[in-house]
C-alpha cells in the first residue's frame, strides 16, 4: 500500500516539477518583453518608460543569467512568494489569490462530492429501470454536454434574472461585510447556490451515464452470469456489480478534477463571484501576467493534491491495491 | 468525458467473435442492420447531421456580417433579424452560424491531432512495452494531472492566439492523454493474442503489426475515442474563447457568450444573446456523446439491450 502510494506521490512531485518550470519558461520563450507590455498599459513618456524598463528589469531579476532567474524562481516558490500584481498594484500574487481561493473552494467542493455521490446513485438505478433509463440518462447527456458558462447564463437568467428568487451576482450582500453571523450566513448560501447549483448538475450528468453504462457492463461479466446461474437474488448482484463499477468511477474522478476546476472558472466569471475565475478574467483583461503564473501554480497545486486524496480513497475501496496486488 | 469512455469489452467481442463465424459482407449487414435499429445512434446522428448542414448552408442564408454593426440596437428575434441583435447592433444569427462552423472546424482538427498523438504514444507504448512503456507511461501521467485548461490558458495568454487552427492545434496537443492511456491498455490485450504472435513468427516488423494487425482489430474503439475527443475539444475551445483567449477575428460560439457577458446582456434581458450559442454548443456536444454511446452498443453485441 505504501508503495502504491509512494510511486503515485513521485509521478506527482513530477509533474509539478515539470508544470511549474512551463509555468517559468513560456513567458521567457514567447515572443515580446512582458516589461514592455506592462510599461505600454501605464502610458509614460518615453524618458519615463526607459527608467521604468530599467527599475522593473531589476525588481523583478530579468537582468540575471537565466540558470540564475530559475534558481530565483524556485526560492521564490518556496518562501510562496510569487511577484507582485499589476492590475491590482501594492498587492502580491500571493495575498490575492489566498483571498479568491476560499471561494473557489467553497463552491467546488461540495459540488464535486455531491455530484459524485448522486450521479453514481441515479446512474446505478438507471440501469435497473427501464423507466428512469429513459427519462432521465437523455436529461443526463444533455447536462455533460452543456458548457459551464452556458448552464449558468441560463439558470441566473430565470432564476435570478426573471423569477428574482436568488441574487444575480456576487458572494454575499454588497451591504454586509463578512462576520460570523446568521445575517452574513443567509445571504452567503443564497449567493452561493446557483454557481454550486451550475457545477452539481454539469458534473452530475456524467456521472449518472458513466456509472449506468459501467453497471451493465459489470452485469455481463462472469461473476455476475455465475451468481445468477446459482439462483442469487437480483439485488445481491447488483450490490457486487456496484462495488465493482465503483472503482473505474473513482479514477474518473481523479480525470474529471481538471475538467471541473475549468467549470468553476468561468461559473465564477458568470456570476461575478470572487473566487479564482473572476481573478483570472481581471488578470486576462489587464495582462497580469504574474498573477495568471500564480493562479496556473495553484490550480496544480490543488488538483495534485486532491488526486493524491482520490489515490488514498482508492486504497482504502480497492484491497488489491493494500496487498500489494496492481489494482485499476 | 472520461466517465463515457468505452469499455475495454467493445473491442474483444468484435476481434474474437466475427472475423471467424461470419463472413465480412454478412457482418457489415448485420452492424448496419442493428445500427439503423440503435435510436440513441439514430437520434445523435440525425442531430449532428442537422447541426453540420446548419453549419454550412446556415452562412449561405443570411446576408449579415457576424461582425458588421447595422441599425438595430439590442433587438429580440424578428424577421429581418432571425435570432435578435446584440446591444451594439450584430447579428445574432449570422454570428451564430458562423460560430457553427468555428465549432466543428476546432473540433474536427483537435480531435484529430489528439487521437494521431493518443493513437502513437498507446501504440508505441502497449506494443512495444519495456522502457518505452515506462518513459511513456510517465509521460502520459504528467500530461494527464496537469489540468488542460489551465496550460491552456497560460500558454494562450502569452501567445494570444491568432487563428482557429492554432487554437485547435493548442487543443489537440494538450488533451490526447486519456486517450493514449485507452489505447496503450487495448493495444496490450491484443498484443498477447494468437494471430499478432502469429504476425510477429512470420517476420513483420512492429510498425506492419500495428498498422495492419492490431489497429484494424480495434477501429471501432478508435472511432468512439475520436468522438469524445471531438467533443471535448468543442468544449474546451468554448471554454477558451468565452475567457477571451480565442481568436478574436474568427467568429467563435465562445467568443458570443464573452461579449454577451462582458456587455451585461443578463441584466439587460437579451436572453437572445447568449442562450442562442449555448444551445449551439450543446446540441453539438451531445449529439456526439449519444452517438457514442449507441456505437458502443451497436459495435458491443452484449450491450444490446433490447
Amino acid at each position: 500500500m505504501s508503495r502504491y502510494l509512494a510511486r503515485k506521490l513521485s509521478i506527482y512531485l513530477l509533474t509539478f516539477f515539470v508544470a511549474a518550470s512551463i509555468d517559468w519558461a513560456i513567458p521567457r520563450l514567447m515572443p515580446g518583453d512582458p516589461i514592455n507590455g506592462l510599461i505600454a498599459r501605464i502610458q509614460a513618456d518615453p524618458t519615463a518608460a526607459q527608467e521604468m524598463h530599467g527599475y522593473y528589469t531589476e525588481s523583478f531579476g530579468l537582468d540575471e543569467p537565466l540558470w540564475r532567474q530559475y534558481l530565483n524562481f524556485w526560492l521564490g516558490l518556496a518562501h510562496g512568494d510569487l511577484g507582485p500584481s499589476i492590475a491590482y498594484v501594492g498587492s502580491s500574487v500571493s495575498d490575492l489569490i489566498r483571498a479568491a481561493i476560499p471561494y473557489t473552494l467553497a463552491l467546488l467542493i461540495p459540488a464535486i462530492v455531491l455530484s459524485y455521490i448522486a450521479g453514481n446513485r441515479v446512474g446505478a438505478l438507471a440501469a435497473r429501470r427501464k423507466v428512469l433509463d429513459n427519462t432521465a440518462l437523455p436529461v443526463a447527456y444533455v447536462l455533460t454536454a452543456t458548457p459551464y458558462m452556458w448552464l449558468a447564463l441560463v439558470l441566473a437568467y430565470f432564476l435570478a434574472f426573471r423569477w428574482e428568487i436568488f441574487p444575480i451576482s456576487g458572494a454575499y450582500d454588497f451591504a454586509l461585510q463578512p462576520a460570523w453571523t446568521w445575517e452574513f450566513a443567509r445571504s452567503f448560501l443564497e449567493h452561493w447556490f446557483l454557481p454550486f447549483l451550475t457545477l452539481f448538475l454539469v458534473s452530475f450528468g456524467g456521472w449518472a451515464i458513466g456509472m449506468r453504462n459501467l453497471i451493465i457492463y459489470e452485469l455481463e461479466a462472469d461473476y455476475a452470469n455465475y451468481l445468477q446461474a446459482l439462483g442469487a437474488p437480483n439485488r445481491l448482484v447488483r450490490k457486487y456489480a456496484y462495488r465493482n463499477a465503483v472503482l473505474p468511477q473513482m479514477s474518473g474522478l481523479a480525470l474529471a478534477l481538471g475538467v471541473i476546476v475549468g467549470g468553476a472558472l468561468v461559473t465564477e466569471i458568470v456570476f461575478g463571484y470572487p473566487g479564482v475565475g473572476t481573478l483570472i478574467i481581471t488578470a486576462i483583461t489587464n495582462r497580469d501576467y504574474f498573477l495568471l503564473q500564480g493562479i496556473f501554480l495553484f490550480i496544480i497545486i490543488g488538483v495534485l493534491i486532491a488526486n493524491f486524496l482520490v489515490d488514498i480513497a482508492y486504497v482504502i475501496v480497492d484491497p488489491r491495491t493494500r496487498t500489494g496486488l496492481q489494482g485499476s | 468525458m472520461a466517465t463515457v469512455e468505452p469499455q475495454q469489452e467493445t473491442v474483444v467481442a468484435g476481434a474474437v467473435v466475427a472475423p471467424s463465424v461470419t463472413p465480412q459482407g454478412r457482418r457489415r449487414s448485420e452492424t448496419l442492420y442493428f445500427a439503423f435499429r440503435n435510436k440513441k445512434l439514430v437520434a445523435g446522428l440525425s442531430l449532428l447531421v442537422f447541426m453540420l448542414l446548419f453549419a454550412i448552408v446556415g452562412p449561405m442564408l443570411t446576408d449579415y456580417d457576424p461582425f458588421e454593426f447595422y441599425d438595430a440596437f439590442g433587438q429580440p428575434p424578428s424577421k429581418e433579424h432571425w435570432f435578435g441583435t446584440t446591444a451594439p447592433g450584430q447579428d445574432v444569427y449570422a454570428q451564430f452560424v458562423y460560430g457553427l462552423r468555428s465549432s466543428f472546424i476546432v473540433g474536427a482538427v483537435a480531435g484529430s491531432v489528439a487521437a494521431a498523438i493518443g493513437m502513437a504514444v498507446g501504440f508505441a507504448a502497449g506494443y512495444l512495452g519495456g522502457i518505452v512503456d515506462d518513459i511513456l507511461s510517465i509521460l502520459t501521467n504528467v500530461v494527464l494531472v496537469i489540468p488542460t485548461i489551465a496550460v491552456l490558458i497560460i500558454v494562450s495568454a502569452y501567445l494570444s492566439v491568432g487563428s482557429l487552427l492554432w487554437e485547435a492545434l493548442l487543443i489537440g496537443v494538450t488533451s490526447w492523454p486519456w486517450a493514449a492511456r485507452a489505447i496503450r491498455a487495448q493495444t496490450f490485450s491484443l498484443a498477447s493474442r494468437d494471430f499478432v504472435s502469429l504476425a510477429r513468427l512470420s517476420g513483420q516488423g512492429p510498425w506492419r503489426i500495428i498498422v495492419k494487425e492490431i489497429a484494424p482489430n480495434m477501429s471501432s474503439y478508435l472511432f468512439l475515442t475520436f468522438i469524445l475527443l471531438f467533443g471535448g475539444s468543442i468544449l474546451i475551445a468554448a471554454t477558451l474563447d468565452f475567457l477571451g483567449l480565442g481568436p478574436s477575428e474568427v467568429m467563435s460560439l465562445g467568443l458570443m457568450l464573452n461579449v454577451a457577458v462582458s456587455n451585461s446582456a443578463l441584466v439587460l434581458g437579451m436572453w437572445w444573446w447568449f442562450i442562442v450559442p449555448g444551445i449551439g454548443i450543446t446540441a453539438i456536444v451531445a449529439a456526439l456523446y449519444v452517438m457514442n454511446v449507441g456505437l458502443d452498443e451497436v459495435f458491443n453485441p452484449k450491450l444490446r439491450r433490447t
